[in-house]
């Protein structure tokens, strides 16, 4: 990537071959894509914490399962996993 | 229905943060950006369109269905039409494919937007992602704005826009 971030702009309403301009973001823009890391980067956090709940959760469940006497075969069963 | 090739886009070298089609004609139904793209940085990255330079996201509405190689999620945090892509961390020299599919774009209605994308990745993580949203707008589209969530498009990645018209 270039130093300053560029964004590369499309004018439909000129004829082709005219059309394309690259143009460096402005310190707004350069902000806004900040948030939008930075937005990015904590919601995968969130998402990487859901699935991890949502895997142990499994585990215990099928653990309580085959506490039951369950087979690994009749857990899959009726889990679908 | 037939679509027609408005224009295609490939990132040039040093890459680019964003991608941006203006002055989009209005003699199309719908609309479709077909986007090849790879981050340039590390860590999940997606694809958000947003319209006619709408970056507030509280005027638009979305369901994501996202399935990663080992789990499925769905989730409502992403309100604006987006799906995951390749970043630096998969495999070396591959892009991930996802389009944007607008319909009635020129009326006066909310615009729906259906987003599907795959990440190619020699790995078990390989993110595929379902997306549907509203942009609650009722102004015809007339300008597109394809962003990478982080650290930009790297080279040769590429946008293709399309107009859906009747045949």
């Amino acid at each position: 990537m270039s130093e300053t971030p560029v964004k590369v702009v499309v004018d439909l309403s000129k004829p082709k071959g005219q059309r394309e301009s690259i143009i460096e973001l402005t310190a707004e823009e350069i902000a806004e894509r900040e948030v939008m890391a930075a937005e990015a980067e904590a919601q995968q956090v969130i998402d990487d914490a859901a699935v991890a709940a949502r895997a142990d959760a499994k585990a215990s469940a099928n653990d309580k399962l085959a506490a039951l006497g369950l087979s690994a075969e009749e857990i899959a069963a009726i889990t679908g996993a | 229905m037939k679509k027609e090739l408005i224009e295609r886009i490939e990132v040039g070298s040093g890459g680019a943060a964003s991608i941006e089609f203006t002055g989009i004609p209005q003699d199309g139904k719908d609309l479709l950006v077909l986007v090849s793209g790879r981050g340039g940085g590390t860590g999940e990255t997606s694809v958000n369109a947003r319209l006619n330079e709408d970056g507030t996201n509280a005027n638009y509405s979305g369901l994501d269905l996202v399935g990663n190689g080992s789990s499925v999620a769905s989730a409502t945090d992403y309100p604006f039409p987006r799906a995951v892509m390749n970043d630096g961390n998969t495999t070396a020299n591959t892009f991930g494919n996802v389009s944007f599919y607008i319909s009635n774009y020129t009326s006066g209605s909310y615009k729906s937007v259906s987003t599907t994308g795959v990440m190619e990745n020699n790995a078990t993580a390989s993110s595929q992602t379902l997306h549907a949203s509203t942009w609650n707008n009722t102004d015809a589209v007339t300008s597109l704005q394809i962003q990478s969530s982080r650290s930009g498009f790297v080279e040769h990645s590429t946008a293709s826009l399309y107009r859906v018209v009747a045949e």
